[in-house]
């Protein structure tokens, strides 16, 4: 084992209860990471193949399996459905278990429960790669696979629940009513879209509003609960600190509820005025949100913040808070009256939705991934050379990727603004920005392979230990089973 | 005090604001649209159900992501009344002084060239009730004219149509798929903007044979190849050199390409609706710069 590995468990919580709950804990866990780990790897890999098709728009072409329109949303549902929500999962759960203080209850259950739901993204994606996507942006994976993951979720969800019943300590804190309001949101709209536009279509133009209500309050509300709550939970534990304030905590809770849950519905679309005129409004109040989790996490961190001890789990936590901050600043800024027009239909809005995805929630995930394997496995990771690399090409991908489609976009919509201009003159000007961003898309890829091969390094120690206890060599995974 | 139970009722209550908000309430406020007369001047049916082939392209449409890079809905940021002079009758004097003192925005400059060159613009972009009194004062006069409605804006500038989208230009598709992208240019009306066939068989082939540069991607897996036996398909591409096929072979559209393209035709939006108002007798055709193929 290396010495040097940054992420070994401080002494100060070899607190017996704590490893005894870590350990449950390591079931769901390892299948909900693991599988989490390698959809974030097929997911940039298809980003890689979707944007080598604006350097040669040939490239694959002749295959229907490959073509753009189908190969860009398996790498925007793998990042969302395989990566982002199966890691916020895990994550939860294992905040769930820690803060009540209790075991996971049947955690073989919501193992089976992750596999169905990692099986369920699999089957949607092949039929996306066959064409029998939805449709719905945000939503294209179709019936089969949505069923397969719908179970999945609701035995996850449930036994995390009747985890958070027995708690011992029964108390609930700030991170723990944000995870319990996401893993009752979640079920509520996932039936509501699909019942609504898949089994039940509803009329016309009432479709589009329904995916943009399901979409925003994934991206936004469920992405916002899942994430905001590890770095409520996260912080303070890496900053050896308190929280500044739970009640500032609860109160960033709230604007969530009330005001993001209406976000989504863009201006100028071809419904009745009030929609969008509601959704711009409740939108630019998100800024309470986004001012009072700044301040409490700032003040947590208090000198802490400069002073470069901070280990590669806290780099990546550090790093999804301030893309969260930037990222709804972006979806503010868009709407109002004077930018709108200049980012509406362009790719300002691909870089926006990309760093709340990629930059804000999956960044904070990988951190929280990076704290939480050690301590449930048992084992530390075979290098946090590794890690360490895996934040710095991440964090400068997801960068370069959000500045040139950003920019890229703006000057996409002043061209797109000047009927003067011929459209191929447009279009052809954003192509260099997208080139940019496809070495964005190339690091983050390198990053998450990283990843990748760290879990399955654990994976791999796990199962020889299960197979040969006697000579397992490490004496962390004999005293988890103490 | 236990406060749980009642943060979590708030909760419950707070994020279930919005599906009421958002998901119930355009059910009640369109989903019950039907096809409606609403429409201006025509009397027209408006929407129509696409015609079969359309429907069965929009599953094409669909199952390749069309919709990734091609939004399909326009916006107008405002709507401009004009005045057209048709007919200036017997006595120019009192039709010009008539418009003058009736102060419906007519300078005097213009007002002494009333009658040369007609039908013209007279007044362009003043209020409705301007309009209106126009009308009635050449009415009154003897000379006739009428008023104009047009919708301007970038997307309108670029012939990508004649007024902005609205709900009920989506009425009867499933699977409505408005697109959040430009990537390429809006299809709300393609359909009325590039009304061949042929140039949409060739562009979905090859687009760089009908569009210089094109960014868009060959569905070159929508055509077959095949030998020619015996006489040439009706079907086969009219392909330019360079991009046609070796001798004795030709490339015939399948059936997805068909429907596809039976869809992309359907594409069309203009008829006027009372919520949004336009003159389609005089609506401006499609400046040629845009998106229509390059020379």
């Amino acid at each position: 084992m290396n010495a040097s590995c940054s992420t070994t468990p401080s002494a100060a919580e070899n607190d017996s209860t704590l490893r005894v709950i870590d350990a449950s804990c390591r079931p769901p866990l390892v299948f909900l990471f693991c599988g989490a780990a390698l959809w974030l790897v097929v997911a940039w890999a298809f980003a890689l193949i979707a944007g080598l098709k604006f350097h040669s728009p040939n490239f694959l072409a002749n295959c229907s399996w490959l073509t753009y329109g189908r190969v860009y949303p398996v790498s925007t549902n793998a990042l969302l459905y395989g990566f982002a929500i199966p890691a916020g999962l895990g994550v939860g759960l294992w905040i769930l278990a820690r803060l009540g203080r209790t075991t996971v209850v049947q955690p073989w259950i919501i193992a089976f429960g992750a596999k169905l739901w990692h099986f369920g993204v699999f089957v949607g994606l092949v039929e996306i790669l066959r064409g029998n996507s939805t449709g719905f942006e945000g939503l294209e994976i179709p019936k089969a696979g949505a069923i397969l993951m719908f179970l999945g979720y609701m035995l996850i969800g449930i036994w995390s629940l009747l985890t958070l019943y027995v708690r011992t300590e029964r108390t609930l804190s700030a991170p723990q009513w944000f995870i319990i309001a996401a893993l009752f949101w979640f079920p509520w709209i996932f039936t509501t879209a699909h019942l609504l536009l898949t089994v039940f279509p509803v009329r016309g133009v009432t479709q589009s509003i329904i995916v943009w209500w399901f979409s925003g309050n994934l991206r936004f509300v469920w992405l916002a609960l899942v994430g905001l709550g590890a770095i409520f939970y996260l912080t303070p534990l890496l900053m050896k600190r308190t929280l500044h304030s739970e009640y500032l905590a609860l109160f960033t809770f709230w604007t969530i509820i009330l005001f993001a849950s209406w976000n989504g519905i863009p201006q100028g679309a071809p419904v009745p005025a009030w929609m969008p005129a509601l959704s711009t409004v409740t939108t630019v109040l998100t800024l309470v949100t986004l001012l009072t989790f700044a301040v409490n996490i700032y003040r947590t961190c208090g000198n802490g913040c400069s002073t470069g001890q901070n280990p590669v789990e806290g780099k990546f936590i550090a790093f999804g808070s301030i893309a969260f901050v930037i990222a709804v600043l972006m979806s503010i800024v868009g709407l109002l009256r004077e930018l709108n027009p200049l980012v509406s239909f362009t790719w300002f809005t691909v870089a926006q939705a990309d760093l709340n995805v990629f930059g804000f929630f999956s960044m904070t995930m990988i951190g929280a991934i990076l704290y939480i394997t050690p301590r449930v496995t048992g084992f530390n990771w075979a290098c946090s050379n590794k890690a360490k690399a895996s934040f710095w090409l991440a964090a400068a991908g997801i960068v370069l990727y959000t500045v040139s489609l950003a920019a890229g976009g703006v000057m996409q919509g002043v061209k797109l603004n000047n009927p003067q201009i011929a459209f191929n003159e447009v279009s052809r000007a954003s192509l260099m920005p997208l080139r940019m961003s496809t070495l964005g898309q190339l690091l983050i890829l390198t990053a998450s392979v990283l990843l990748l091969w760290n879990l399955v390094g654990v994976l791999v120690r796990i199962v020889k230990a299960q197979v040969n206890p006697v000579n397992a060599n490490s004496v962390a995974a004999a005293e988890v089973k103490s | 005090m236990n406060y749980g139970p009642l943060i979590f009722l708030a909760a419950f209550i707070g994020l279930s604001a919005s599906w009421f908000g958002f998901v119930l309430t355009p059910q009640i406020q369109l989903g019950r649209a039907q096809q409606a007369t609403n429409t201006v001047n025509t009397a027209q049916l408006y929407p129509i159900a696409r015609p079969g082939l359309a429907q069965e392209g929009l599953e094409v449409y669909k199952a390749n992501g069309c919709f990734y890079c091609h939004s399909q809905q326009v916006g107008q940021t405002g709507t401009q009344v004009n005045f057209i002079l048709t007919e200036i009758g017997t006595n120019p004097v009192a039709v010009a002084e008539g418009l003058l003192t009736a102060k419906v925005g007519l300078t005097n400059a213009n007002a002494a060239g009333l009658s040369a060159g007609l039908p013209k613009t007279i007044l362009r972009n003043v209020p409705i009730g301007d309009a209106k009194k126009a009308a009635k004062v050449t009415r009154d006069n003897g000379a006739s004219g009428t008023v104009e409605v047009v919708a301007v804006g970038p997307d309108i500038a670029r012939g990508w149509g004649i007024r902005r989208s609205v709900a009920a230009d989506y009425l009867y598709d499933s699977t409505v798929m408005l697109g959040s992208q430009r990537v390429g240019p809006d299809l709300a009306n393609v359909g009325a903007r590039l009304p061949d066939a042929n140039w949409h068989y060739r562009h979905l082939y090859v687009p760089r044979s009908v569009v210089k540069d094109s960014a868009m991607p060959a569905y070159s897996y929508l055509f077959k190849t095949r030998k020619i036996e015996g006489r040439p398909s009706p079907d086969a591409l009219q392909l330019d050199e360079g991009f046609a096929p070796e001798n004795g072979y030709e490339i015939v559209p399948t059936d997805e390409a068909k429907a596809l393209v039976a869809y992309l035709l359907s594409l069309n939006s203009s008829t006027p609706l009372f919520e949004a108002p336009v003159t389609v007798a005089t609506a401006p055709a499609a400046p040629a710069q845009t998106n229509s193929p390059a020379q």
